[in-house]
């Protein structure tokens, strides 16, 4: 109260069609809606609502709504409500900020100022309906050129590959950020959809290895739940070098969520904070990453391709090439508007590039120096459609991650209170009962769903194109032509403005 | 089974360790990196020096190297037992989540970064002689002594020992006047009681490079452990 206290964000509306069902009670694991016995009415604590709809959609009688408060500071274009009250929240606590889910500024999207190109009269386009379009996709190292024996005959012996049958992955999310329900749900859609999910950092439950075939383990500076069996169980290995969302720190996954499943997944005692540091301390040069690669090839027989994740930060081209020579198959490049379980706040706010400009750049710049064949290149950190993975293939990529679409296909609304472990639609919880809310069938079906509808636009957006396999646009920015966008950006994305 | 490393290249060699198990004894070797990486079984026992990442991911096996190995001994072991009769240079057991790393002489800058604890498994890392800077950063559980019985001349850890240890505890043959340790972690003398809990791992130092175990658990040791085991709750506000 007095000068710490903020107005709530949202009001709970309730209209008259309200029977009392106190179905609400049941739903908000935010303790917001109770029933007054005194006055027979249903109550609600604003202060304590987060938005995340829960109860709105399971409202029987469509009587809740949720409301931005019109309580207001004095406008102010320099210093904004939210603004204002960030500086209240640590003059108050002394605290770091810590934010969830991916910058909600309005930060440039690239994507939205590329437009995409259709054939008209001549090279006309192809109608995926009657003509068959391929967008199978395989990540790895491609050899420079075709090697015969003294016979003559090819030899065969390709580097391991990740064979995707759509350019799109689900991208690292551990076990205690998210539920095992979410993780069940990704692992059984990444199979049936014949493309991969990612464990994150925090190992793989023992439930979860028969989904082997379609899993990218992950290796990060903590190197929680590593061991041999977790590296040969996936069908790729992914160092975390890098995150989006927050670049150049590390993770610290608070000891309130380190349950006994978390705790034995991970292989760290319950209740202890599990920390991972900024950076790997083995880790300081392209040679100690290639160190990194090549015991883990070694430990798997070279049969899996090492993948290195970085969030996309300024110097990412030359980065990039850096990982290219250093053993590793696929470089995985992480977007400034990527998602998080947790992130401090100014970290996701302001460090690192978008991820169109790094992808761009990351590109043109293995062409040049002709080591683009060493290595696919993966892209995440807010890819939202089927449109925006065209515009992605089309500037270079060979795939790309998905994580917070994924979570929106789970039933995730977006409130970005992952942090408190609440979370009403089960996802970023380990709390059982909000565990169960989420139904592994339900999350799967909606995956496959989700991706089975991208897949039909992406053959839609070729085919208007008159592109009948999708890596014959990997690269092709003829595709691509700006609109807005000045000199500058249009060179770095290496396209041409509309009209030009 | 003597293998001669000198015409093989390190994935030669690991792939006869795999195939054959059991006893090996490789012999000129000279800087071949990731030997025994992830093995479970077997004894290894090198005469040379071993290259960088010697039995990362190493599951059970026991490695014994008759003199110097370089980086990254024991990168995120599991299981197993490592000794090495030289010293042995930065990084080494990073992470490391079981098994043992005996050391007769020095270890270089970075040694136990990251070691961690589960359940059953408790690693152990002994150091003969003295650390380099930045031991046991981060460390989450586990087990590291060091014994200062060579290198008398330099100091017996280096700079910033134990920043960011949120777990696990180590043990120094030395009263630690001129070290400087962080404020998250507390350290003082080990009474005769905590001790007992190097006792066993003591003994097999000296039982493996032949000090006197007795004169050893004699001496003063401190304790450094830290002080809450989640030091970074208390940073943060929900925003």
């Amino acid at each position: 109260m007095g000068i710490d206290y903020l107005y709530p964000e949202f009001e709970v509306r309730r209209s008259s069609n309200c029977i009392d069902c106190k179905i609400c009670i049941d739903q908000c694991s935010y303790g917001v809606h109770s029933f007054d016995e005194k006055s027979g009415m249903m109550k609600a604590d604003d202060s304590k609502c987060v938005n995340c709809q829960r109860c709105v959609c399971f409202c029987p009688v469509h009587a809740l709504k949720i409301v931005k408060s019109d309580n207001c500071m004095r406008d102010n274009a320099n210093w904004s409500g939210d603004t204002v009250k960030e500086i209240y929240k640590q003059a108050s606590s002394g605290g770091v900020l810590l934010s969830s889910m991916g910058n909600p500024k309005p930060a440039p999207v690239y994507w939205d100022k590329v437009l995409i190109n259709a054939s008209q009269v001549t090279n006309p386009p192809i109608d995926p309906l009657r003509e068959p379009m391929e967008t199978k996709v395989f990540l790895g190292k491609k050899p420079d050129k075709p090697r015969r024996d003294e016979n003559g005959r090819l030899i065969c012996d390709m580097p391991p590959q990740l064979e995707l049958s759509m350019p799109v992955m689900f991208s690292a999310m551990s076990y205690g950020s998210i539920s095992y329900n979410a993780h069940l749900s990704m692992a059984r859609a990444a199979r049936e959809l014949g493309i991969y999910y990612n464990t994150g950092e925090g190992g793989l439950h023992e439930d979860f290895y028969s989904y082997g075939e379609n899993t990218i383990v992950q290796v990060a500076s903590g190197r929680f739940g590593v061991h041999s069996g977790y590296l040969n169980a996936g069908a790729a290995i992914e160092i975390k070098m890098g995150q989006g969302a927050k670049p150049g720190i590390g993770g610290h996954l608070p000891g309130a969520k380190i349950n006994g499943d978390v705790s034995r997944t991970r292989m760290v005692p319950k209740g202890s904070d599990a920390i991972s540091p900024a950076p790997h301390h083995d880790i300081y040069s392209i040679e100690d990453l290639r160190q990194l690669v090549m015991s883990l090839k070694e430990v798997t027989g070279y049969k899996k391709p090492v993948i290195v994740k970085v969030a996309a930060v300024h110097n990412i081209a030359a980065i990039a090439g850096g990982i290219a020579r250093s053993g590793a198959d696929i470089i995985a490049i992480d977007g400034f508007r990527g998602g998080t379980g947790a992130a401090p706040t100014r970290i996701r706010d302001n460090v690192g590039i978008p991820v169109e400009l790094a992808l761009a750049a990351v590109d043109r710049s293995l062409r040049e120096e002709g080591i683009r064949d060493n290595v696919s290149v993966v892209v995440g950190g807010s890819i939202r459609s089927s449109a925006d993975v065209v515009k992605a293939v089309a500037l270079g990529a060979d795939a790309c991650y998905i994580a917070t679409a994924a979570l929106l296909a789970m039933g995730c609304h977006l409130c970005r209170s992952c942090q408190t472990g609440k979370c009403s639609w089960g996802i970023a919880t380990q709390k059982k009962e909000l565990v169960s809310r989420l139904d592994p069938d339900e999350g799967s079906r909606r995956l496959v769903n989700l991706m089975t509808a991208w897949r039909h636009e992406i053959k839609e957006l070729m085919g208007g194109m008159g592109i009948n396999s999708i890596e014959a646009l990997r690269g092709n920015r003829l595709m691509l032509r700006g609109v807005g966008l000045n000199e500058k950006e249009l060179q770095i994305l290496g396209i041409s403005h509309a009209g030009d | 089974m003597i293998i001669d490393a000198q015409k093989l290249s390190y994935s030669q060699i690991n792939t006869i360790l795999k195939e054959h198990g059991g006893d090996v004894q490789i012999q000129n070797c000279l800087g071949h990196r990731f030997l025994a990486s992830g093995l479970s079984e077997g004894y290894i026992s090198i005469d040379g020096i071993p290259g960088n990442a010697l039995g990362a991911y190493l599951n059970g096996a026991c490695i014994e190297v008759n003199g110097n190995a370089q980086d990254a001994v024991g990168d995120t072991m599991n299981d197993g037992t490592i000794i090495v009769h030289g010293s042995i240079g930065d990084a080494a057991g990073y992470a490391m989540r079981g098994g043992e790393i005996f050391v007769r002489g020095s270890a270089g800058y970075r040694a136990g970064v990251h070691m961690k604890a589960y359940e059953d498994k408790l690693p152990v890392m002994v150091i003969g002689g003295c650390a380099g800077s930045f031991l046991g950063e981060y460390q989450a559980g586990g087990l590291i002594v060091v014994l200062g019985l060579t290198d008398e001349n330099r100091k017996i850890v280096s700079n910033f020992p134990c920043t960011g240890m949120h777990g696990g505890k180590v043990f120094i043959r030395s009263g630690c006047d001129d070290i400087i340790f962080p404020r998250q972690v507390n350290h003082r003398a080990a009474q005769a009681q905590e001790l007992e809990e190097i006792r066993p791992h003591i003994e097999k130092f000296c039982g493996l490079f032949g000090s006197d175990a007795e004169e050893i658990m004699d001496s003063s040791f401190t304790l450094i452990t830290p002080d809450s085991k989640n030091p970074y709750k208390q940073m943060y506000v929900a925003n």
